[in-house]
């Protein structure tokens, strides 16, 4: 039987390796989808705790974390079509009106 | 047993390498290819864990309909070839790997020393992912957080629509 800590350490490398896309991509898109690797990587944790500590809980909470990702992928995806069409460009450093 | 410890090293080494390619390819086309597989990976690892339900929901639900969403816009703004995008490999990008690669060292440290972690599966693992003792739980205890969520929808549907929408009128 494999034991928790092994799907927690592919659970470990898979979000950072998700932060390090997010810190080192510049393609909106692309940081997007880290965001997802982000999540889908939480998700793997809580599945693993919740089949090691026989408690459905964990799997509902997945539930919920796919419905917020379906939700924030069509608003965010969205986001980047509107700054497309305004400034054509999705390069994150050049999209810097908000910054300070 | 030797069965499953060979499926999930597989299964673990392939999430870990598609990861990999998926960040570091530089036509996003690609990228999304390697997320998709990922993202088969991972709903494997949920069958080595006897979550049926979140398995094929990870498919329907990741694969299908958030990966081809990401597919459309990639196609719609054409941007296959990333050329236009210069990236250019910085002081911030090795500093930024430096802090990844410190950010797993932590995780796996305190991963590795938690010695009170479970080895073995619950005994009870192989009913509670089953689809109905999933819906059991979601239309009892979490009832409520169930109906936030289509609310959450229906503000995402109409949200994406206004924004992508061409111009106000």
């Amino acid at each position: 039987m494999i034991p928790l800590s092994h799907y927690l350490i592919i659970s470990a490398i898979m979000f950072t390796v998700g932060v390090a896309g997010v810190l080192t991509r510049r393609n909106a898109i692309i940081v997007f989808m880290c965001i997802e690797l982000m999540l889908n990587s939480v998700n793997l944790s809580l599945i693993a705790f919740s089949a090691f500590l026989g408690n459905a809980t964990g799997q509902i909470l997945v539930f919920f974390v796919m419905a917020v990702a379906a939700a924030e992928a069509a608003v965010g995806l969205a986001i980047v079509i509107a700054i497309y069409r305004n400034r054509s460009t999705v390069n994150i450093d050049e999209l810097n009106i908000l910054k300070w | 047993m030797i069965l499953d410890t060979v499926i999930f090293y597989l299964l673990g080494s392939v999430a870990i390498a598609s990861a990999l390619l998926m960040v570091t390819r530089r036509n996003p086309v690609i990228s999304v290819i390697f997320l998709i597989l990922n993202f088969f990976c991972l709903a494997g690892l949920y069958l080595t864990l006897h979550a049926q339900f979140i398995a094929i929901v990870q498919i329907i639900v990741y694969a299908g309909a958030i990966m081809v969403l990401f597919l459309f816009v990639i196609m719609l703004l054409n941007l296959g070839n990333e050329d236009q995008l210069r990236e250019k490999i910085g002081w911030k990008k090795i500093v930024a790997i430096g802090l990844g690669v410190a950010l797993a060292l932590e995780v796996l440290y305190i991963v590795g020393y938690q010695s009170r972690l479970a080895a073995v599966q619950s005994p009870g693992a192989v009913e509670i992912g089953t689809v109905e003792s999933i819906g059991r739980v979601l239309f009892s205890e979490y009832l409520f957080p169930f109906e936030v969520t289509s609310l959450l929808l229906v503000a995402a549907i109409m949200g994406a629509i206004v924004l992508a929408k061409k111009k106000f009128e």
